[in-house]
């Protein structure tokens, strides 16, 4: 079965691509330190807005910092960020999705109804007015990005769920003694995983976006920290005089979500291929 | 058909009560009551400002009394007064920009629907094919790209180098001393960027599944059959298998309707469009709760009527919804 999985997915070239793109984003957050060649946070009034140089190769901003060392650090941002926050979102989401599939009745009409409720308010709005009230530290952020983020995934489990629950194994697992609690996370959740493994590669990539969007606004990662988002920010305050503070940091987040997707669709299409069809 | 819209809009009344639960829950989960923050936040805060808030949220009575006076407020569209210095009421203050972001999102879509349906339709013809390859690569493109960073580079590339295009506003300075025909061209002028930029996101996913679907219809017997009466592939493919393929797009469009307005915050601000997304933009800088708060419930009504609009523009095409 995995080794099956692994022959599909090297087959497609688009999900290898999109997986090397996700590698090599977490060797340069991990190698930060090394990699980039200036400190992200020097700043160097002799330089303001220097274009692309030998020494500077994508150029300096609006105080004289290196925009690729900022860049180089920024990617972990962006990977941290994504990652907790699709964490929180798959956790609550995974959680909804289990009650309400496997109990069914009042729990799926509960939890299904609020997810309808949560579904109609514009997901920026949401998190923006979230941040209005609290301080847009890294961690608000990554908190509120997952905690309006699940919805999708507790449909998700919850459909699984219900087709799982049905199957012999579950059946077979409850004659053994096996409790409600046992049979959701040891037997059914562990199929569920494909979905779920899936839609959390897709919300990284969605988390991210959301991540710069903020940030670019002025109300995500806040600087000095370096985030791709608020390079872009320095971007538009230039607009006139300094593209290279627009052009490249949203390259990289370009690149970055790009990876995400396609690995996202890649593991979808070698877990299942009947999938692939009509697409 | 009124049975079903009827029902529709009996489905909406828990919707519109859990909207308030969830507006009412964001003002008052968040750590410390709106009070504390807003005095923390703000060192020159006054007794005066304090006891504003006080009674504007009703923060001295107990949580389910707070909640039904809210809801009260709201009945009647009072949605209290804002906390910027021109303390207008925050419900005027939303009623005038709104037109605006409503008639460009509605244009946004008209462009989406133009554009992307010919594209999913032609891609799925002629699956395969270098088209079908080439705007795969788009609508994987266009899933990717952070549409503000896109609306920066148009601005460099229209805006400033060529200088063809205005990057903000929706009208120029001396808009008032221009006759008719250039005051048009000038408000096109200006809506170009914005109105295409907000398109890009929503294009890539249309057109997607646009072709998703005409593929699938175009596996159905009835095509077949239409096949087999000997009529010509013209026929087949825009006679019967779009008209069936073209249905789910107004659910999709539905469904797309809290990005478009939530996307609003971003490309309002970008281009400096006095829209209720700019408006909101300006509030959380400035905390100012109740034209947050209004906002927000606002952009959640919009988007249910946005449903039930397309619930019902469903059932008017499709018969087999009503009777079912």
């Amino acid at each position: 079965m995995l080794s099956e999985f692994w022959k599909r997915f090297l087959r497609n070239k688009m999900a290898v691509a999109g997986g090397i793109i996700v590698l090599l984003l977490f060797v340069v957050s991990l190698l930060a330190p090394w990699l980039s060649p200036h400190d992200p946070l020097a700043i160097d009034l002799k330089k303001i807005l220097a274009p692309p140089s030998i020494e500077h190769w994508c150029g300096t901003d609006q105080l004289g910092r290196d925009v690729l060392s900022r860049m180089i650090w920024g990617a972990g941002i962006s990977l941290k960020v994504g990652f907790v926050a699709t964490g929180i979102a798959v956790i609550i989401g995974a959680l909804l999705g289990a009650l309400a599939g496997y109990y069914g009745g009042w729990w799926d009409a509960v939890i299904m109804r609020f997810v309808d409720m949560m579904l109609c308010f514009p997901t920026f709005f949401l998190i923006l007015a979230v941040i209005a009230f609290l301080d847009p530290s890294i961690w608000n952020i990554m908190i509120i990005i997952g905690a309006t983020g699940w919805m999708g995934i507790t449909r998700l489990v919850r459909a699984d769920f219900m087709s799982l629950k049905e199957r012999d194994f579950v059946m077979a697992a409850r004659v053994l003694g096996a409790g409600d609690a046992r049979i959701i996370f040891r037997h059914i959740l562990p199929n569920a995983m494909t979905s779920i493994l899936v839609a959390a590669s897709l919300g990284v990539a969605g988390a991210i976006l959301t991540e710069s969007a903020l940030s670019f606004l002025g109300i995500g990662v806040q600087p000095p920290t370096p985030s791709w988002g608020n390079i872009l920010t320095a971007g538009k305050d230039n607009i006139d005089i300094a593209w290279w503070l627009s052009l490249y940091p949203g390259l990289a987040i370009l690149i970055t979500v790009l990876g995400y997707n396609l690995l996202g669709e890649g593991i979808r299409d070698a877990l299942d291929p009947r999938l692939r069809r009509g697409r | 058909m009124l049975s079903y819209i009827l029902k529709r809009i009996g489905f909406m009344i828990p919707m519109l009560v859990g909207i308030t639960i969830i507006c009412f829950a964001v003002m008052h989960l968040a750590p410390g009551s709106p009070t504390d923050l807003q005095t923390q936040m703000n060192p020159r805060a006054s007794a005066e400002l304090k006891e504003r808030l006080r009674a504007m949220y009703d923060l001295d009575k107990p949580l389910h009394v707070q909640y039904g006076l809210w809801v009260k407020r709201l009945m009647v569209m009072d949605l209290g007064k804002s906390f910027a210095t021109d303390r207008r009421p925050v419900a005027d203050k939303i009623m005038e920009r709104l037109p605006i972001t409503i008639i460009l999102n509605i244009l946004s879509m008209l462009l989406i629907l133009a554009v992307a349906i010919p594209l999913g339709v032609l891609s799925a013809v002629h699956q395969d094919s270098w088209f079908d390859r080439v705007v795969s690569v788009f609508v994987f493109v266009g899933f990717a790209i952070p549409t503000f960073w896109l609306a920066l580079l148009l601005m460099i590339f229209f805006g400033v180098d060529l200088g063809w295009l205005p990057i903000s506003g929706i009208r120029s300075l001396n808009y008032e001393y221009l006759a008719p025909g250039a005051a048009c061209l000038d408000l096109v002028k200006h809506l170009i960027l914005p109105v295409g930029i907000a398109a890009f996101g929503g294009l890539a996913g249309l057109s997607r599944y646009m072709r998703a679907n005409m593929l699938e219809v175009i596996r159905q017997d009835y095509i077949m059959t239409a096949r087999a009466k000997g009529l010509s592939e013209f026929q087949v493919v825009y006679k019967h298998a779009l008209r069936n393929a073209l249905l789910p797009v107004i659910t999709i469009l539905g469904l797309s309707i809290p990005g478009l307005i939530g996307g609003s915050v971003i490309f309002e601000t970008i281009f400096a469009i006095p829209g209720m997304g700019q408006l909101f933009y300006m509030s959380v800088m400035a905390r100012d709760y109740p034209t947050i708060m209004g906002i927000l419930f606002i952009g959640a009504i919009l988007t249910l009527l946005g449903n039930l609009i397309a619930d019902v523009a469903y059932a008017v095409a499709d018969p087999r919804i009503r009777v079912s």
